[in-house]
C-alpha cells in the first residue's frame, strides 16, 4: 500500500502485470476434442435432468448403470439439478462450447428456439426405424419435419379433486359443464371448504387456465394456426379472456391464493389438496408423485379422483381437445450415435415400465408400457389422453420462448386484477413483434 | 469489506505517509514484484469484472436469443427497457426500499447501537440475538419468512394470539402491501450488520470526550446529538453507502418469497433481469437491463462518494492532494 509509482512506471507495472495474467485468461478456452464417427469408440456422455430427488435421481442413475453394463464404451456423467435451474442452466450451456451431451427437452416452440443454436443433433435417422412405436406424441419434439427429440413421459393437465370433499359437500358427479362446476364451486364454499387450490405464485398454473378457456373457444384450426403463424386475431382468443374474468369473479380458489407456490411445501396448491384444505386443482398428471413429500397422509392418493375440464356453452373447440405437453431429452451434436441409441433405450418398453412402476413419469411415451399404470385415477387420465382428439402443447412451450413467457406474465397479470381480456391478446402480439 | 474498514479508521494516515521517505520503486525487480504480486488480482478483476461488463455492453445493441445469429439493433433494446412500464415500476421499488432503508433502518440501528453500546446485563447476548440474521444466508431466510408469512402461518397465529386478528394480511398476495412485507424482512436480516458496524464506530470515540461533556453539565441527549452523532458520521455514511447499493441489487430474497409478483408488484430491477434475460431467451434485452441496472449503481456510487465519502475516504480510495 506504501509504494507509490510515478505514472509511466505505474505503467509499466501495469503492462508487465498485464503480460503475466493474459495468457492465463485465454488458456481456458475452446480445445475441444473432436468427435470421433466411430460408434463403439469410448465416450463419456454428460447428461442433465430434473429428477433431482429420488426416486427419480436413482431411477435415471440405475438406467445409465444398466446401459454402461450393456455398452460398457459409453460412461455416464449424470448431473441431476432441480427443474427451475436446470432450464437456465440449459440456456447458458446452450451457448458454450460445451453444452451437455443429453439434457431434458420439453419440445415445441422452445425447442425450435433451441435448434436455432446450431448444437441440437438431428436425430432423424437414427430413430426413423422405431419412433412410430410411440406414436403422435414424439411429434413434439420435431422441428420442421426433423426430430431433435425423443419423449419418455407424456403429460395432460386435468382437474384432481378429493372425493371425500366432494362427498361432504353433497356433489354426487364431476362436473361436466362450466355451470356444473360453478355449482360445485357454491357448494363447497357452502361447507367452508376452499373449492379449487391454485399456485398463482409460480404463474404457470394460471395459464393453465386462460389455456384451457381458450382451446375450448377457439376451434382447433384456429388454435393450430395461431402457434404456426404467431398472429392472434381470431375474437375467440378475447372470449377466453372474458369467460375467465366470470370464473375469477365467483371468487373460486383459496385465499391468498396470488401468494401460493404450486408444488413447495404442505401450504403449496398441491400440497393443500393432499392435506384436504382445498377440493380440487386444475393440474398436470404429475399430482401424484408430486404429494408424496407435502403431505402425512399415507392414503391421499385414494381420496384423489380427475376429471377433465368442463366443456364451455358455445365454444368452437373440439370437444375433449387436452392441454398437455410431456418431457423428453435432446442430444448435443458432439454427443453422436451413442446418445441416440441411449434415448431408444430409454423409449423402450422395459424402461417404460421401469419409469412408470417406480412413479417417475406417470403416463408413458411408449404406448407398449400403459399396462405398467398401477393407479386407477392415472389410468383414467391415461385413458383421456388416448382418446382426446388433439393435444394442444401448453402455450409457453409451444410458442417461442419469450412469446411464452409474455403470455403467462399477461395471464398472471390478469389474475392479479390487472389488465383486461384484450390485453392478454395484446402482449401477445407485442411480444411477437418483439421477437 | 475494504471500504467499510477504511472509513471506520480515522482518516489521518495521508499526512503520516507523506513524511515517510518515499521506497524508490525504480528497479526492474521491484516492478516484477509487483506485477507477480497483482497479476492474480488484475486476472479476477479483468475476467470476472471488466471484461463481462464489456460483453454485456456489447450483446445489449444485438437482438439476441442467446443461440440465434445476432441482429443488430441500435439502442432498440435501450429504448424497450426504458419504456417498460414493468422495468419503470421495479425500479421505483428498488428506490422505494432504498429511501425506507435510510428513513426507517438507520435510525433504528442508531438506537440499537447506541442501546447496545451501554453497559448492560446480557448485551453479549443481546448482541448476538441482533447479529443472528445477518449470519443467515439470504436463502434460507427467505425460506424461514415464507413459511412465518404464509396464511394461518406464524405470523397470522401471533396476531390471532394477540387479539389483533382483524389486523391480519395478505402478507405476500396483496400487490399493494408485498413490497412493505419484503421490507420488514430485509430489515430484520440486515438490521445486525447496521448495528455491528456502527458499535465499532462507537468505540473508536474515545472515553475522555464524554466523559468531558458530562463534566461541563451536558444531558445525556446532548453528548448523543452533539458528541457521538456527528463522530458517528463516516460509519453512517458508509451504511448508507452499502445499503442503498445493496437495496439497488435486491434480488435472492425477492426472488424466493414472491419470484417479484404478485403481478410484478414486488419486481425489482435484479428480478426483472433474470425473468427477460434468461425465463424468456432474451439474451440482448436483458443485456441492455443488465447495463442500466450498472449504469444506475454507478452513477450513485461515483456521485455519493464525490459528494458524501470525500472526507471520509481521503486517501484511501482517491488520490491524495499534498
Amino acid at each position: 500500500m506504501n509504494v507509490r509509482l510515478s505514472t509511466p512506471r505505474r505503467l509499466a507495472t501495469i503492462a508487465i502485470a498485464l503480460a503475466v495474467a493474459v495468457p492465463s485468461l485465454t488458456a481456458c478456452g475452446d480445445d475441444e476434442p473432436g468427435s470421433s464417427g466411430d460408434p463403439n469408440a469410448a465416450t463419456t456422455l454428460t447428461w442433465w435432468h430434473n429428477g433431482a430427488q429420488d426416486p427419480a435421481k436413482g431411477v435415471w442413475q440405475s438406467i445409465a448403470d444398466q446401459y454402461h453394463a450393456e455398452h460398457p464404451n459409453v460412461s455416464f456423467k449424470v448431473e441431476p439439478a432441480q427443474n427451475e435451474a436446470l432450464k437456465t442452466k440449459i440456456s447458458v450451456a446452450l451457448q458454450s462450447p460445451t453444452p451437455p451431451s443429453i439434457f431434458q427437452q420439453w419440445g415445441g416452440g422452445a425447442l425450435a428456439t433451441q435448434v436455432e443454436s446450431g448444437k441440437l443433433l438431428d436425430i432423424t435417422d437414427a430413430t426413423s426405424s422405431w419412433i412410430s412405436e410411440l406414436g403422435a406424441g414424439a411429434k413434439g419434439w420435431q422441428v420442421e419435419g426433423k426430430q431433435y427429440g425423443v419423449p419418455f413421459g407424456l403429460h395432460v393437465v386435468g382437474f384432481w379433486y378429493r372425493t371425500d370433499l366432494f362427498e361432504q359437500a353433497g356433489i354426487t358427479s364431476p362436473p361436466k359443464t362450466m355451470e356444473e362446476l360453478n355449482a360445485a364451486v357454491t357448494k363447497l364454499k357452502a361447507k367452508g371448504i376452499a373449492p379449487i387450490a391454485l399456485g398463482g405464485k409460480d404463474k404457470w398454473p394460471d395459464a393453465f387456465w386462460w389455456s384451457y378457456f381458450a382451446i375450448r373457444e377457439c376451434a382447433l384450426d384456429t388454435v393450430k394456426n395461431t402457434v404456426k403463424n404467431l398472429k392472434m386475431d381470431d375474437p375467440c382468443w378475447v372470449k377466453a379472456g372474458e369467460d375467465l374474468k366470470a370464473f375469477l369473479d365467483t371468487k373460486p380458489f383459496q385465499e391468498a391464493f396470488l401468494g401460493t407456490p404450486a408444488q413447495q411445501g404442505a401450504g403449496s396448491s398441491a400440497g393443500l389438496v393432499a392435506n384436504g384444505k382445498a377440493a380440487m386443482e386444475l393440474q398436470g398428471d404429475w399430482e401424484l408423485p408430486t404429494m408424496i413429500p407435502l403431505t402425512e397422509d399415507k392414503e391421499y392418493a385414494k381420496k384423489l379422483s380427475w376429471f377433465e375440464f368442463p366443456s364451455v356453452p358455445g365454444g368452437k373447440g373440439t370437444p375433449g381437445t387436452a392441454l398437455g405437453g410431456g418431457d423428453g431429452y435432446s442430444c448435443a451434436v458432439k454427443a453422436g450415435a451413442a446418445c441416440a441409441d441411449f434415448l431408444k433405450y430409454i423409449a423402450s418398453v422395459p424402461v417404460q415400465q421401469k419409469l412408470v412402476q417406480s412413479n417417475t413419469i406417470s403416463l408413458p411415451a411408449n404406448p407398449g408400457a400403459i399396462s405398467a399404470i398401477q393407479d386407477p385415477t392415472l389410468k383414467t387420465v391415461q385413458e383421456y389422453l388416448n382418446k382426446a382428439p388433439y393435444i394442444q402443447v401448453y402455450f409457453d412451450q409451444a410458442l417461442p420462448t419469450s412469446v411464452g413467457q409474455a403470455l403467462n406474465d399477461a395471464i398472471a397479470d390478469f389474475f392479479a386484477g390487472k389488465g383486461s381480456p384484450q390485453g392478454i391478446v395484446d402482449a401477445f402480439n407485442k411480444a411477437v413483434a418483439n421477437k | 469489506m475494504g471500504t467499510v474498514a477504511a472509513a471506520t479508521a480515522p482518516a489521518k494516515q495521508a499526512g503520516r505517509e507523506s513524511s515517510r521517505p518515499a521506497r524508490r520503486p525504480g528497479r526492474l525487480g521491484t516492478r516484477l514484484e509487483l506485477a507477480l504480486l497483482l497479476s492474480p488480482a488484475l486476472v479476477l478483476f479483468v475476467g470476472f469484472v471488466l471484461l463481462p461488463i464489456a460483453v454485456a455492453v456489447y450483446y445489449s445493441f444485438y437482438k439476441w436469443t442467446g443461440f440465434s445469429p445476432r441482429t443488430p439493433y441500435g439502442l432498440g433494446n435501450y429504448q424497450r427497457v426504458l419504456e417498460d412500464e414493468v422495468f419503470r415500476s421495479a425500479l421505483l421499488h428498488n428506490l422505494i426500499i432504498a429511501v425506507l432503508s435510510v428513513v426507517i433502518q438507520l435510525p433504528l440501528s442508531i438506537a440499537l447501537a447506541l442501546l447496545l453500546n451501554r453497559k448492560i446485563r446480557g448485551r453479549a447476548v443481546l448482541r448476538l440475538v441482533v447479529f443472528a440474521p445477518y449470519v443467515l444466508s439470504e436463502a434460507i431466510t427467505a425460506v424461514v419468512w415464507l413459511l412465518m408469512l404464509q396464511p394461518g402461518g406464524l405470523v397470522d397465529q401471533m396476531f390471532n394470539a394477540a387479539g389483533l386478528g382483524g389486523l391480519i394480511q395478505h402478507w405476500l398476495a396483496d400487490g399493494d402491501l408485498v413490497l412493505y412485507t419484503l421490507f420488514v424482512v430485509i430489515t430484520w436480516k440486515y438490521i445486525g450488520f447496521g448495528v455491528i458496524l456502527l458499535l465499532a464506530g462507537l468505540q473508536s470515540i474515545p472515553a475522555e470526550l464524554r466523559e468531558a461533556a458530562s463534566t461541563d453539565g451536558a444531558s445525556a441527549w446532548a453528548t448523543t446529538r452533539h458528541i457521538v452523532l456527528p463522530l458517528l458520521g463516516p460509519t453512517i455514511r458508509i451504511w448508507i453507502f452499502l445499503s442503498v447499493i445493496g437495496s439497488l441489487q435486491l434480488f435472492d430474497l425477492v426472488w424466493i418469497m414472491t419470484l417479484g409478483g404478485p403481478a410484478s408488484a414486488s419486481a425489482t430491477m435484479a428480478t426483472y433481469l433474470l425473468d427477460h434475460g434468461f425465463s424468456r431467451y432474451e439474451f440482448g434485452f436483458g443485456s441492455a437491463v443488465a447495463v442500466v441496472l450498472f449504469v444506475v449503481c454507478f452513477i450513485f456510487a461515483l456521485l455519493y462518494q464525490r459528494f458524501a465519502l470525500r472526507r471520509d475516504l481521503q486517501g484511501a480510495l482517491t488520490g491524495t492532494k499534498r
